[in-house]
């Protein structure tokens, strides 16, 4: 199989060839190695990053200055906007998070981490991007069908998303379905292949405990993943037979029950939250660790909590449902779960604070991107118990409060989280370093409008402002010269925090050309990613040459050492 | 072909072969799938006591033929996984074709008894019980033609003597392909 064959030398050259004839680029695509297929979901998921954020451009236009026809969309006509807040939501969390996060740096850190040459099943990696690649082209092709994109939210309750003269997006709403759950099959494919190869395929010498977090963080999420989307594939075959067959799952006049899938989604849906959340914290912990220059102060804490985390993730999805109906009682019950998952969570905090204590600290781009995601994560976190506890939550329920708390988690784990381990992998993906005064003036223009963007949305939240309104001039409470000042704030934010992204663009494709070259170890970090060529060759290492660990990762600042790092690789 | 495989997929940190490793991780998320849909099934029976009505329609005899069938199937994959052990991979390929030959079975019976319901009307849509009755043995007889597929090409390597452990990852999967049935079986026909 012409596939599977090695070929060596035609790697060293990185990505700069894209440009090579048809084999050329038929090499790309059909590659089984693990660093580019990484590439491949990484530019992708940038790719629909782009898509998502247009997207809540437009609506965001619509919403400060309702009626106005947005430059580059025209006017947005109320079956367009539904369409487009549930494309925004789904494609951020589904197409932007999952395959960046996960998928992208799962991929290229893994093997390198553990120092494997490959993923276990290399071709199933490929089929995973494959499938994944189809599931992005349902997507795109279902905003383009007759009735339009599907605008029933992403959340996709029935039976506005059961009936098509209730969602009037009959081919819609069912290509968005199925390119649901492609995505899924790409993702379990892909974590039962991360699962296996950290198991199996780890470096001679190398224990549990001298996994890099992240790593450990990316097979947590991937097991947390396959052990929650089973009963949403069930219910997902359900709903999408109420919609083409006639049945009445989700029908209470004929049997079913609508609030079925609001359990079957949030049990899949609120683990779904610590499965992007994880290797954020990960990638966070890893870029602390190497720029405190100090060893992590609670290892095992880490790990310990994390799999808490997963545990009881299990069991607090129901407080999505305190106002669908669901016996006061369990209320109480999903209340009391969800308060106590804030605990390993502010545990995993402390240990990030105790391990900046004291340390000799580097305020690199890398860096400040993961000092951001734990503070703005932290007012993510905070307000989630607000809504957590089921006496609050009625009164907040649906508002922009829950809006803006969730972006406040979602934006530090997809965006803040996909760019430090950007910038601080970049060096190693493509061989260069990137420009770091740009990359602190792309991290203030990102920081800075985010939450002139977020905060206005809480106070409005306050205010009483429903979620997925059309045009609040309908409604003359919500529509006062106060509320729409806010609402342009956040809007005019949103501009110019896209307007700040050119300059990380610019900054990417400036340095992967001709960017300042990086050598190995260019933070002079401990993981035994750093101990190969950047970008690594085929197969990672030479195969006389694979690497044996004989410490954990996290060895910084040793007393009797010159160097303040201690590779895991180096015997002692 | 051998000599193409990575480093990683050799290795075995854990002592389990990687091939079994992984199967056991896609049978776990296999069965929140039919966890899934099975629990929301017998919540909804629970909740429904006239659903009884609609079972007293279901056959059966066919169902237990078919349970026979399938064990029968799963007995013959055993073989030839003891076959695969003893390194005769001609004896494993023809104990799978056995397999095979079940699953096949299981599907024409599985088609006619389709056949003859719905042409009495039971279709997926004549109530909520119907929906899961088909919705789960359909999902289930995906399985079963999936199986019955990779069984075939596990089966055509194995003649020719090679990858002789995927005899026994492929008679893991069909062992669990079994017991979903086994929890069909009661769930959806004797359950009256």
């Amino acid at each position: 199989m012409a596939d599977t064959a090695v070929d060596v030398h035609h790697d060293h050259h990185g990505h700069d060839d894209h440009h090579h004839g048809p084999t050329g680029i038929l090499k790309y695509i059909w590659s089984t190695d693990h660093k580019i297929i990484a590439m491949q979901y990484l530019f992708t998921g940038m790719l629909m990053a782009i898509i998502g954020g247009y997207m809540a451009y437009v609506f965001r236009m619509q919403l400060a200055f309702p009626g106005i026809s947005v430059p580059g969309f025209g006017q947005v006509s109320p079956g367009e906007y539904n369409a487009l807040i549930t494309n925004h939501g789904s494609i951020m969390i589904f197409w932007v998070a999952m395959p960046v996060l996960i998928a992208a740096f799962g991929n290229y850190l893994i093997p390198l981490m553990i120092g494997a040459d490959d993923m276990v099943f290399p071709r199933i990696n490929r089929l995973s991007f494959q499938v994944f690649f189809l599931s992005v082209i349902v997507l795109m092709a279902s905003l383009f069908v007759e009735g339009g994109g599907f605008g029933g939210a992403w959340t996709s309750y029935p039976p506005l998303s059961a009936v098509a003269e209730y969602n009037q997006t009959n081919l819609g709403s069912s290509l968005w379905l199925i390119a649901v759950a492609l995505e899924f099959v790409a993702f379990l494919l892909g974590g039962i292949n991360f699962i296996t190869t950290l198991m199996n395929s780890r470096a001679p010498g190398m224990k549990a405990y001298d996994i890099p977090l992240v790593a450990w963080m990316i097979v947590i999420a991937s097991i947390l993943f396959m052990l929650s989307v089973g009963p949403l594939v069930a219910g997902a075959v359900m709903l999408l037979f109420d919609q083409t067959l006639g049945t009445g799952f989700y029908d209470p006049a004929r049997g079913g029950d609508p609030i079925l899938w609001q359990h079957l989604f949030w049990f899949f849906g609120h683990p779904e939250v610590y499965v992007v959340l994880l290797p954020a914290i990960g990638i966070t912990v890893d870029v602390i660790a190497t720029f405190a220059r100090k060893k992590i102060f609670g290892y095992k804490m880490v790990l310990y909590t994390a799999v808490a985390t997963g545990v009881l993730s299990f069991f607090v999805w129901a407080h999505h449902q305190f106002i669908a109906g669901i016996d006061p009682r369990m209320a109480n019950v999903f209340t009391v779960t969800t308060l106590l998952i804030s605990v390993p969570i502010a545990e995993m905090c402390f240990v990030i604070i105790a391990t900046l204590y004291g340390g000799s600290i580097r305020l690199t781009t890398p860096m400040l991107w993961a000092l951001a995601f734990m503070a703005e994560f932290l007012i993510g976190g905070v307000t989630g118990i607000f809504l957590g506890a089921s006496g609050a939550d009625i009164y907040f329920h649906d508002t922009y409060f829950v809006l803006a708390h969730f972006h406040y988690t979602f934006f530090p784990i997809a965006i803040i989280g996909s760019f430090c381990a950007f910038t601080y992998w970049f060096p190693k993906m493509f061989g260069r370093m990137m420009n770091d005064t740009l990359g602190k003036i792309h991290f203030w223009g990102t920081i800075i409008p985010f939450n002139f963007i977020f905060i206005p949305l809480f106070v409005l939240g306050m205010g009483g402002q429903h979620r997925r309104i059309y045009n609040f001039q309908h409604f003359p409470e919500l529509a006062t010269p106060e509320m729409f000042q806010l609402r342009q704030i956040a809007t005019i934010s949103l501009l110019i925090m896209i307007a700040f992204q050119l300059v990380f663009f610019y900054n990417m494709i400036t340095s992967w050309i001709r960017g300042e070259k990086a050598g190995k170890n260019p933070w002079q970090a401990n993981t035994l990613e750093w101990t190969t060529e950047s970008p690594p060759p085929h197969g990672n290492w030479p195969l006389d040459r694979m690497p044996v660990v004989y410490r954990g990762p996290y060895e910084y600042g040793h007393p009797d050492r010159e160097e303040d790092y201690w590779p895991q690789d180096e015997p002692a | 072909m051998a000599n193409a495989k990575p480093l990683a997929t050799l290795r075995s940190a854990t002592g389990i072969p990687t091939g079994r490793l992984a199967v056991w991780w896609v049978l776990a998320s296999e069965v929140v799938i039919f966890g899934g849909l099975l629990g929301t099934y017998i919540m909804h029976r629970l909740g429904h006591p006239e659903w009884a009505e609609a079972a007293s329609h279901t056959q059966t005899w066919i169902g237990a033929i078919n349970t026979f069938v399938l064990l029968t199937s799963s007995f013959t994959a055993v073989l030839a996984h003891q076959a695969a052990e003893k390194g005769n991979g001609k004896e494993a390929a023809k104990l799978l074709g056995f397999t095979i030959l079940g699953a096949l079975t299981f599907l024409v019976i599985k088609s006619f008894e389709w056949a003859n319901e719905i042409s009495h009307g039971y279709t997926i849509t004549a109530n909520t019980f119907w929906s899961f009755y088909y919705t789960a043995a359909g999902l289930h007889a995906l399985h079963v033609i999936a199986g019955a597929i990779i069984m075939g090409v596990v089966a055509v390597d194995a003649y020719r003597g090679r990858e002789l452990h995927r005899v026994e990852l492929i008679g893991i999967y069909w062992h669990f392909v079994d017991v979903v049935w086994i929890f069909l079986f009661p769930l959806l026909y004797i359950a009256k």
